[in-house]
């Protein structure tokens, strides 16, 4: 069966959810597109939408609106082709409104995994979670029909686990997008040992539709992303453990989140990336991680004790920021944790500029992300950054060159353990998946 | 000279800030003024500059697409809003597409010639970042003949109208040196809106125009020919002059001394349910420049400063043959010589362009007006240019649609 009879009918699972919603925008969009084919124009094409609760379809409901316009605003030189035989479409807005409306026609919204029976191709992107992951597979394996292929968005599961777990019998391949899945290009690809050769070409072709940038990664916990995530994120969480007793929970956390994105020139600190991520889905990565490959140490005390606390960061379902440990006001840092005192530090107390001082007494400025993204020469503009850095010994400049070192180790460990084949798409994950400006395999230093 | 039946002055210019992307006040989902704001701040701008606004007999307002981008028709109704004295004076609103401020620079010209008027207020106004761009493309599509050409067209219509031009002068006349002479030509929009606070591009701090000048087109996501760098801007912003008979300055308080003659204008029309005659020239541009010399009895070795029409580089290259100034297929060259820079043999575009100043549509040839006018009398700031005793001309070409509508416009200062 080709990817196009394949995408008649396609079912997402957990659809309503951060990664969930933005597939769905994207394979709605392919399945379209499809449809609209003159040649295809009396075939039946549905994408089903299944998430748990009737709220959270009407959150979703709103959200395709949206983005589905936005999706047809940028590909409007493709649409007006699509369309050049509608002589009632003229004007780009009554074709992007056609496009809208012909996608949302072919949308079935429902609690109802049942939906799922006539389906050929079938996205699982619920919560990080293998107990309910493989309960769900099950459950789509009698549901299903026998020849459907299923594309899990799990960030850390191994897949051949799932596999064997729900008995899928390599009808399964790692489909890991990056959040926001509308936006990020990258998708790494994982194949269990078992996934079909079917599958695998499957897989491939629909990420070269989908013009996302496809990365394989080995079947092993973690994959590139989180694994590096992962051990990153505990760097700086055991770092703080260090600095605590220095500067308090809040003024270490201060710190390292400020290192890792003004002096690592990062789009957000680590501390912030975590926030945005979700505690909880962060707690839930160091789990699986540490139970299937078996390593004790991918374990935070300190993040246990922010998730007893309840603060869990992640979104509200408008799109803000939750606080987590850092506070967010207007969506923008404004303070820090203090877990033992068990309230927040706002920035604008003395403490904050005391740090600042410690960390970069002689107040040097440096170039931040956003302002290297687009400049053609930002290579050796870093260079030249890092270079500095070697010659500061400024207390900032030190934890900054450590971190540096640390990730470094930690992308070389990926490509040792075989994780990555190697150091290229180690680079790729973190620059296409993180919007790292670098590679954390470089040679800066 | 004899053109006109008796003399014709302009004076008190005045141009608000070009708003929209590029200025660092602009957010595109925060509220902006509307259209009644620019009217009003461009009229008092005006105002400002004479002694007696009262005598003002008339006003006319150029806009061109008002009711759709705004949802607002009779713009004349906002002329009384300008100053109280304005309260059941004649106004009228004239639409010529992108050159509908050079029609109301023409109407406030004629109006006095026919004795109807000693003192006419001409505003040129446009709010364009009320959509985004896409939508704006329909919109703007009007300047072109919509029920024939806007099915088949591109999503971007005008763009896609100029890329074709480019693309037929890469092909005629060698693609590196026209697409050189484009990037030149926004090199130096960018560095004169630099100079003008007013500009839309006064905050560009780009290290490398040129390099940016000749990005690569991108075909798949915008047009075959051009890049959005070729493209003037999307705009909010009003431009407002004062056109008076040598009694009407006398009137309202100003000196000769403060104003400039207009000594000609040639205002000529092309069929708009047909194709352009050769993509190559800007055939209607040319007419227009022709007559306007002939009219004032000079040549285009008589300007000191032009001001043209360039809602895309290409379009300012052409424009530049076509006003006389650089030969048929010598525009790129004469460009990426420097020619057209402000210490150049024509300074042109000197306060930024279209491309650098920004095109509120509806503004622009009154905002071109008003920019040789300030050059002429010696008030052009920081953009001021030299102006030699033995050649006191200037020159304004303002275009409506694909080379449809035009204006041109010679002025003289004594």
């Amino acid at each position: 069966m080709t990817l196009d009879e394949r995408l008649q009918n396609v079912t997402i699972i957990g659809a309503a959810g951060k990664m969930g919603s933005g597939i769905a925008v994207l394979v709605a969009q392919e399945m379209s597109k499809l449809k609209l084919k003159p040649e295809n124009k009396d075939k039946i094409y549905r994408l089903n939408l299944v998430d748990i609760t009737e709220k959270a379809l009407d959150g979703l409901r709103s959200y395709m609106k949206v983005q589905l316009v936005k999706a047809a605003e940028k590909s409007t030189v493709l649409l007006r082709q699509i369309y050049v035989d509608r002589k009632d479409l003229i004007e780009n807005g009554e074709i992007i409104n056609a496009f809208v409306d012909d996608t949302y026609a072919l949308l079935n919204f429902t609690t109802d995994y049942n939906i799922a029976k006539d389906s050929h191709l079938v996205f699982e992107a619920i919560f990080e979670n293998e107990e309910i992951k493989i309960k769900v597979l099950k459950q789509l394996k009698e549901i299903c029909l026998p020849d459907a292929l299923f594309l899990t968005n799990t960030s850390s599961i191994p897949i051949s686990y799932l596999d064997e777990q729900a008995g899928l019998g390599g009808r399964i391949v790692g489909y890991h997008f990056y959040n926001p899945p509308v936006i990020q290009k990258l998708v790494e690809i994982i194949y269990a040992d078992n996934t079909t050769e079917e599958l695998k070409e499957i897989g491939l072709e629909f990420g070269k539709r989908l013009r996302k940038k496809l990365v394989p990664a080995a079947d092993i916990s973690g994959f590139i992303g989180n694994g590096h995530f992962s051990r990153d994120g505990l760097y700086a969480m055991n770092k703080v453990e260090e600095l605590k007793d220095e500067y308090g929970y809040h003024g270490a956390l201060y710190i390292m989140n400020k290192v890792s994105q003004d002096f690592l020139v990062r789009p957000m600190g680590i501390f912030q990336l975590i926030d945005y991520v979700g505690l909880d889905v962060f707690q839930s990565l160091l789990r699986v991680m540490r139970t299937h490959l078996k390593l004790e140490h991918l374990n935070s005390d300190q993040l246990n004790r922010f998730m007893d606390k309840k603060i869990t960061g992640g979104q509200n379902p408008n799109g803000s920021q939750k606080d987590g440990f850092i506070k967010y006001e207007k969506n923008r840092p404004a303070g820090v944790y203090n877990i033992e005192e068990g309230k927040y530090r706002m920035f604008d107390e003395d403490w904050r500029a005391e740090i600042d001082k410690k960390l970069n007494p002689t107040n040097e400025k440096f170039a931040p992300w956003r302002a290297l993204l687009m400049d053609g020469k930002k290579m050796e503009k870093l260079e030249t950054h890092f270079n500095n850095l070697k010659g500061m010994d400024t207390y900032g400049s030190t934890l900054a060159l450590d971190f540096l070192k640390t990730t470094k180790e930690i992308g070389e460990n990926l490509v040792k353990n075989g994780v990555a084949n190697s150091e290229k798409e180690v680079n790729e994950v973190l620059m296409n998946g993180f919007f790292w400006l670098y590679g954390p395999i470089h040679n800066f230093i | 000279m004899t053109y006109f039946r008796k003399k014709i002055y302009a004076t008190a210019g005045f141009n608000t800030v070009s708003l929209g992307t590029g200025r660092k006040e602009f957010h595109p989902k925060k509220p902006r003024p509307g259209i009644e704001h620019y009217i009003k701040e461009a009229g008092l701008g005006s105002i400002n500059q004479i002694q007696n606004p009262e005598n003002i007999d008339e006003g006319v307002i150029g806009n061109f697409m008002a009711a759709r981008f705004c949802n607002q028709g009779n713009l004349g109704g906002f002329f009384p809003m300008v100053h109280p004295t304005f309260q059941y004076k004649p106004c009228i609103r004239v639409e010529g597409a992108c050159d509908s401020g050079g029609l109301a620079l023409a109407t406030a010209i004629k109006t006095i010639l026919a004795d109807m008027a000693d003192v006419v207020m001409c505003i040129g106004v446009e709010v364009q970042n009320s959509v985004k761009a896409i939508y704006g493309a329909d919109y703007l599509a009007g300047a072109d003949w919509f029920s024939g050409n806007r099915k088949k067209g591109h999503v971007y219509f005008f763009p896609d109208l100029f890329s074709r031009r480019a693309g037929a002068c890469y092909e005629k006349f060698g693609n590196e040196k026209v697409r050189e002479g484009m990037a030149h030509w926004y090199v130096n929009a960018i560095e004169n809106a630099r100079k003008n606070p007013d500009a839309q591009e006064y905050h560009n701090k780009n290290s490398d125009l040129l390099a940016t000048g000749m990005t690569s087109p991108n075909p798949k996501a915008f047009c075959e020919h051009i890049n959005v760098f070729d493209c003037s801007k999307v705009s909010d912003g009003g431009s407002a002059l004062i056109f008076a008979s040598e009694e009407g300055l006398k009137k309202i308080g100003v000196e000769l001394k403060d104003a400039v003659e207009v000594i000609s204008y040639a205002q000529v029309q092309d069929n708009l349910t047909t194709p352009p005659p050769d993509l190559t020239k800007l055939s209607t541009c040319a007419v227009a420049a022709k007559r306007a010399y002939d009219r004032a009895e000079i040549k285009s070795s008589d300007l000191s400063v032009l001001d043209v029409h360039d809602c895309f580089t290409i379009a300012g290259l052409l424009a530049v043959e076509a006003a006389g100034v650089a030969g048929y297929g010598e525009g790129a060259d004469f460009i990426t010589d420097g020619n057209t820079k402000s210490d150049g043999i024509i300074p042109t575009n000197t306060t930024g362009g279209l491309v650098g100043y920004g095109h509120p549509t509806g503004a622009s040839g009154v905002r071109q007006a008003i920019d040789v006018v300030k050059q002429l009398l010696g008030k052009a700031g920081d953009c001021q240019v030299k102006i030699s005793p033995d050649k006191p001309f200037g020159m304004m070409s303002s275009m409506g649609g694909n080379d449809k509508t035009v204006v041109a416009m010679i002025f003289r200062k004594e």
